[in-house]
């Protein structure tokens, strides 16, 4: 008898979950809020200032989807989420999207049951020394001891890497970063290895961060982006384009500036003039009005500007843009056309 | 015989000596420095290697604390200032502890809110607490005072907590009136009772949902300090009697209601407490259907509850077991029926001898509530660790910030232990 009842609520659940699932985009509209799923403070990509308001990257991939969905880029719900819980939260429908710097896998992707709409961010795995080693290839660490964060793919990637290249190496096992920074400023290792963006943020909290740099060898691909449900497409299809529009916006010059202007009229470049709405019925397409495009790039600008302002070089982060620049300046950015 | 003696006596003194004062080396500092401190050699080594150590302890702490910073944007304009020397950036403390106490969440307009109904939660517990110094009419207020703070802390239409304090008012009388005829019936009759006026209340706080409404604040915003104190007095306050219920019930002599006190017991001492946590957070999310807005904090409220109303429950269990079974056979003789009999006899000696026990469930508890920051609450751990180190302006400031939560759970746990030793001197009534 109790078996049946919990599997009755099982089967319900499960179907008001599928048919709340299939009309993401009529969810959010009637709640008047996206619920984005973000990391808990992550410097640079999601990280509340003194005031409680959300900056970074991701942060600002959730803002372009409000602004483009709800003509509102502050109607976002912006929820913290640690990495143990942020698939269940966005599997359960507690969250409509997620950027919280999530690595695009093939399991993920598939068995997870995820969608990942595209790639906010190419990280990958690099090491960080002291000047005053004298190193500058991260081939020249034969014998050094390297802290790494202990079950994380990173120490994988550390042991295939010394191995292709036949040196030797010798683990001082941390648990976070936070240890990983202490014991590497006092010296108990020689280098420490994580992702690349992680490494510029860690090194932005050194007291004397110009003593420190990051080797130019990046060993794996961390390909980072937002993601959604299986089964809405309608949906994801929002949130790529959101996305997409972008990086489009740096590509073509249109800024945070001056998108009004070049909205309120057809310019010369047809690219441009579909991507803001005044040629063509993109948004419709979509489920939205002609305007959404605008209204995305409004919100924190274009990527470029959305860059600059949370990791760029003018940033105490000061990350160069590497292979998140534009194809068009030998970076992998690369918007398919709003055609 | 008088003048031979007179004349053998050279002086008699007749009258008395002023109290002369101790000599140097065997009075006031010297003498306890001496006898404490430097009484035999291995004392003496014991001595010069602590004061050692608390000069180093001093020379490495002192400094830091001294030349602290505590006006600057962020850690570099920090290390600006101090210009090499050792100093701690407390500027960190000065420009986020709002979100320290508050949560980075919660209005910064509306501060005065839960800043408020912290100071009642002080007079609210003072009779409780005290019950000598402080009039017995006080209690009316402490039974208004949850009431009060949900309204104050969460805000939305007072109809709310009025119909929840309704129902129990309803709940409690119809028990009065019903319980001569027998305690079951008065206890169901009165759960029966509050039910319904919930019920019928729910449509009316849906129709008038901006009577004397508060600004509403969602739970999901409430962190810090104050999450961490929400939790921890609402926890331990559901545990205690719910613990007492258990410790009784795995007594008895039903065979059913022993077999679910015990069952209920074990598993949950079994289990860690972060997995019902994950329980709380993760799988429940996947049960409810999605749209159903089970409240968080509710949620975590009722496992950590649960988890320490087990160990609060083993903690009574000791206590009755301590008691000489003379006790029980005396309270049956006086015709006392159970209920009587735990009340007046069993209970109040059993509880007096576990308060260590209680309290130490207690102090745990309230720290545990730090774990919730691994299901994404910003308690004050989850601000320290999430939000605010991982921001660009203060990444990199560990030990003021840790220092700081350290202090705040300190002070507190500090108070209950010292409140506990207080109580125990109080309710002896031996002979020592």
């Amino acid at each position: 008898m109790k078996k049946t009842v919990f599997l009755g609520a099982l089967t319900i659940s499960g179907l008001l979950a599928g048919a709340a699932a299939a009309a993401t985009l009529d969810d959010v509209k009637a709640r008047g809020k996206l619920n984005c799923g973000v990391t808990t403070g992550l410097t640079g990509f999601s990280e509340p200032d003194a005031s409680g308001r959300w900056e970074g990257l991701d942060a600002a991939v959730c803002r372009a989807v409000a602004a483009a969905v709800l003509s509102d880029a502050d109607a976002v719900e912006f929820v913290p989420l640690t990495a143990k819980t942020r698939f269940t939260s966005l599997a359960s429908g507690e969250i409509d999207m997620m950027a919280r710097v999530t690595t695009w896998t093939l399991s993920r992707d598939t068995d997870l049951k995820f969608d990942f709409v595209g790639i906010n961010y190419y990280d990958g795995q690099g090491f960080i020394v002291p000047k005053a080693l004298g190193v500058t290839s991260a081939k020249d660490l034969d014998g050094a001891t390297v802290c790494i964060q202990t079950g994380t793919t990173t120490e994988l990637n550390l042991a295939d890497f010394f191995r292709a290249n036949n040196i030797s190496y010798e683990p001082v096992p941390v648990e976070t970063d936070d240890e990983a920074a202490q014991q590497y400023l006092a010296g108990a290792c020689d280098t420490y290895t994580t992702d690349a963006s992680g490494l510029a943020a860690t090194r932005a909290g050194f007291p004397t961060p110009a003593d420190h740099v990051v080797l130019p060898e990046i060993i794996s691909k961390e390909p980072l982006g937002p993601l959604v449900r299986h089964g809405d497409n309608d949906w994801a299809d929002i949130v790529r384009w959101s996305l997409n529009a972008l990086i489009a916006a740096e590509e073509y010059g249109v800024t945070q500036a001056n998108v009004e202007d070049k909205a309120a009229s057809s310019g010369t470049n047809p690219e441009v003039n579909r991507l803001l709405g005044t040629e063509g019925e993109l948004g419709a397409m979509m489920g939205l009005d002609k305007d959404w495009a605008k209204r995305a790039i409004a919100a924190s600008g274009n990527y470029g500007e959305i860059f600059e302002r949370n990791l760029g070089v003018n940033t105490p982060i000061g990350l160069a843009r590497g292979l998140n620049a534009q194809w068009t300046n030998g970076g992998l950015l690369y918007s398919p056309p709003f055609r | 015989m008088s003048d031979t003696h007179a004349q053998s006596v050279a002086f008699m003194r007749d009258t008395m000596l002023p109290e002369a004062p101790p000599p140097e080396s065997e009075a006031g500092v010297v003498r306890w420095i001496r006898s404490n401190l430097f009484s035999g050699w291995f004392n003496t080594i014991l001595t010069i290697t602590s004061l050692y150590c608390l000069y180093l302890f001093l020379a490495a702490v002192g400094p830091w604390l001294v030349n602290g910073v505590w006006d600057a944007a962020d850690i570099r304009e920090c290390r600006e200032k101090l210009q090499g020397a050792t100093g701690g950036c407390f500027a960190v403390i000065a420009e986020r502890w709002p979100q320290m106490i508050f949560g980075f969440k919660y209005p910064s307009e509306i501060y005065w809110r839960p800043a408020v109904a912290f100071i009642l939660l002080l007079v609210a517990i003072a009779p409780v607490l005290f019950s000598k110094v402080f009039p017995a009419r006080m209690l009316y207020f402490s039974a208004l005072y949850p009431f009060l703070a949900y309204y104050l802390i969460w805000g939305g239409t007072i109809l709310i907590p009025v119909i929840a304090l309704l129902g129990f008012a309803v709940g409690y009388f119809v028990y009065a009136r019903q319980v001569y005829r027998s305690f079951a019936v008065g206890l169901f009759g009165g759960i029966a009772a509050a039910v319904a006026t919930w019920f019928i209340g729910g449509f009316i706080t849906a129709a008038l949902p901006e009577f004397l409404a508060l600004r509403e604040v969602a739970s999901r915003d409430i962190g810090g300090f104050m999450l961490n104190l929400i939790l921890g007095t609402v926890c331990v306050s559901l545990s205690l009697p719910l613990g007492i219920l258990l410790a009784l019930g795995r007594q008895s002599e039903m065979p059913v209601v022993k077999g679910i006190c015990v069952v209920f017991i074990e598993f949950i001492r079994g289990v860690p407490l972060i997995t019902l946590l994950f329980v709380a957070n993760v799988v429940l999310a996947y049960f409810l259907p999605p749209g159903t807005n089970f409240d968080l904090i509710v949620r975590v409220i009722i496992m950590i509850t649960m988890f320490a109303s087990a160990y609060i429950a083993e903690v009574i269990r000791g206590g009755l077991a301590a008691l000489p079974k003379g006790q029980y056979e005396a309270a049956n003789a006086l015709g006392l029926d159970y209920p009587q009999a735990m009340r007046l006899i069993i209970l109040p000696q059993a509880l007096k001898i576990s308060i260590p026990g209680i309290v130490n469930v207690a102090v745990g508890l309230f720290k545990d509530t730090t774990l919730v920051s691994i299901i994404s609450m910003f308690d004050l751990v989850g601000m320290v660790r999430g939000p605010i180190l991982s921001s660009s302006d203060w990444n990199g400031v560990y030990w003021e910030l840790f220092g700081f939560a350290g202090l705040l759970f300190f002070v507190v746990c500090y108070g209950i232990s010292q409140y506990s030793q207080w109580l125990e001197r109080q309710l002896r009534t031996d002979h020592r």
